[in-house]
């Protein structure tokens, strides 16, 4: 790509790609904007007026957006910080030297490849449910008394279901990492001294730290917009308890059929993600420069 | 304080045996060169002195005291790697800090030696720096000032020189040289490269294949190779090896000479053969010669010799330098 004559050429050869991909974006972003600004409900189909920032007043002064922004936080917070110590545990032991380790490997690795509303249901069904449920089981057994995960604690109990979907994940990733960790480092900093915790928190721990940005930001982008998890599981409930953000735009839209009111909660989605990604590049950016 | 002793000590991996029953005595003060061609353990020898890897069986005494089963950093001995291992996200500073922060030592002291080590290394300027920033020079004072700051009993170097350029090599080889003047530390040190252990040893220890091949100053070594494999290692160009007729007539089964004990004249030497290549350094003038029914024969000249490719010249060997070897290869 050195000559002018290459590079407008390559310009050239690349431009349809680009002109499809803007035009992928472009067409639904400028449609859903459009919507929301229309008084625009798929039960009254006679009216379709101008609505100016009403639907986006309501969206906002409803209460369960608050609720709803509050748990999108919380959800994408508690998962990554379960996936990320929890992975990094679990790369540590799995780059040690054991039989099986490939067997081991694949079987950490299973969660990933589940569809995330089989593995909702899985959870929901043969682990928390509190009459046939495992983990009712082994609370009748040890003589207590079974806990409703998904009535009781529903935001919890989807953070525990997608964070072990995520954990193979953020395991694997760090462990690759971990694996192309400089081994006469390790030597020297064993000759200097250091024990097993002053090795993790000095070098592994630094040596981590792209992966681990590479990890959280990956993550973040996925985990804005859970939403199986919680159809099959709660229903975005009790009350708004397990709402997110990108639920409640399904509620608004489907659920009351407002589509103009679904679309501005998409637009603020939009918006809010792209403030997470600022304050995300702003935090951790730095690490992905060399 | 600094004297290791090696008794009996064998390493292997899985069936093989890397290193093979060894003995070694090293006194305090000395540096000690390993040397040897690539796989003969003189590493492997190293990690075992080092804590690094354990042995299979066998003792080392450190200091007169069993250190077998001592964890490698509280044996008193630093080791400088040859990738340099810095820790590449910690400044000059941290970096060379590291021991005595694991030490536990106070912060001031940790400082004052810093800047002491960082005087003597020449690396004042560049604390503040990252190892990323520096070359491959600066980066090798760099773990060397990590290791004196520890003042251990001994050095260790795992082939130190092996990155940098010649020239920066022969200037890392002399600043070594001095440390080891000053400190008067004990160090080991490991290479391939027979130049580095003539010009820094005090004694040379030649590995083969696992085995200590001979021990000695270099000139003991150079002067008296007790075999075969010593005689070719040591000293550059190689020693010239002829073997049949011309070894009977010595009584032995390979006669060997070094290129710069050769004469030349026009004819009426012991070989007689036509000029390969001639390699003009200058000071020395390197003739491969060509000798009919045998290897060529390396010669070393001086500087003016005006022969070239196809001149045809006669070689004889001083007959005081000429080494004797029999079918072992043992010399005799």
């Amino acid at each position: 790509m050195a000559t002018t004559h290459s590079r407008v050429a390559a310009r050239f050869m690349l431009s349809p790609a680009v002109l499809l991909l803007l035009a992928w974006m472009i067409v639904p972003l400028s449609m859903t904007i459009y919507f929301s600004f229309l008084r625009y409900n798929l039960l009254n189909p006679a009216i379709d007026a101008w609505a100016g920032w009403s639907n986006y007043e309501y969206f906002l002064t409803d209460p369960a957006f608050f609720a709803a922004l509050t748990n999108t936080l919380l959800l994408v917070g508690g998962v990554l910080l379960i996936t990320i110590i929890g992975g990094t545990l679990l790369a540590l032991l799995l780059d040690q030297p054991i039989w099986g380790q490939g067997i081991v490997r694949i079987l950490v690795l299973a969660p990933f490849f589940v569809m995330p509303t089989v593995s909702a249901l899985v959870w929901k069904n043969m682990f928390m449910n509190p009459v046939n449920g495992l983990f009712a089981h082994a609370a009748k057994a040890l003589g207590l008394q079974p806990f409703d995960f998904l009535a009781h604690a529903p935001l919890f109990s989807i953070i525990l279901i997608v964070a072990w979907q995520w954990l193979p994940f953020a395991a694997l990733i760090l462990l690759t990492a971990l694996q192309s960790m400089d081994q006469e480092q390790m030597d020297a900093s064993e000759m200097d001294g250091a024990g097993p915790f002053s090795r993790f928190f000095y070098l592994v721990l630094p040596h981590l730290s792209r992966a681990i940005t590479v990890v959280v930001l990956i993550q973040t982008i996925f985990l804005l917009s859970i939403f199986a998890e919680i159809l099959v599981t709660t229903n975005g409930g009790p009350g708004y308890a397990s709402t997110n953000i990108t639920y409640l735009v399904y509620a608004q839209s489907l659920l009351q059929f407002d589509v103009g009111g679904g679309s501005a909660g998409g637009i603020i989605a939009v918006i809010l993600a792209n403030i997470v990604a600022i304050f995300l590049m702003r935090m951790i950016g730095k690490n992905l420069e060399a | 304080m600094g004297s290791i002793t090696l008794k009996q000590i064998t390493k292997s991996f899985g069936a093989t045996e890397v290193i093979q029953p060894l003995d070694l005595e090293i006194s305090d003060g000395e540096f000690v060169v390993f040397v040897g061609p690539s796989g003969c353990g003189k590493s492997t020898l190293l990690r075992l002195i080092a804590g690094l890897e354990d042995v299979t069986s066998g003792m080392i005494e450190i200091n007169g005291v069993d250190a077998t089963q001592t964890p490698p950093a509280k044996r008193g001995l630093a080791m400088v790697f040859q990738s340099y291992a810095l820790y590449p996200h910690m400044s000059v500073r941290k970096n060379i800090a590291f021991p005595l922060k694991m030490a536990k030592l106070p912060l001031q002291d940790r400082d004052a030696k810093v800047e002491a080590a960082a005087a003597v290394l020449n690396l004042t300027d560049y604390l503040d720096r990252r190892p990323g920033q520096l070359s491959g020079g600066q980066r090798q004072r760099v773990a060397i000032g990590r290791a004196i700051v520890r003042e251990p009993d001994a050095f260790l170097f795992d082939e130190p020189l092996s990155n940098l350029d010649a020239a920066l090599r022969v200037n890392m080889r002399l600043e070594i040289s001095e440390l080891h003047q000053t400190l008067k530390t004990t160090m080991i040190y490991v290479t391939h490269d027979q130049v580095e252990a003539m010009t820094m040893a005090d004694k040379i220890v030649v590995l083969q294949a696992g085995r200590i091949e001979q021990v000695g100053s270099p000139l003991e070594l150079y002067h008296k190779p007790a075999n075969q494999f010593v005689a070719g290692f040591i000293g550059s160009p190689k020693m010239n090896f002829v073997t049949g007729a011309h070894a009977q007539q010595h009584g032995a089964e390979t006669i060997g000479f070094r290129p710069e004990h050769i004469a030349i004249s026009q004819s009426g030497g012991t070989f007689n053969g036509i000029v390969g290549v001639s390699e003009h350094l200058g000071s020395d003038t390197f003739l491969r010669v060509n000798v009919e029914g045998m290897d060529s024969i390396t010669v070393r000249a001086d500087g003016e010799v005006a022969l070239r490719h196809g001149d045809s010249v006669s070689l004889t060997p001083a007959p005081d330098k000429i080494y004797r070897f029999d079918k072992s290869g043992n010399a005799l």
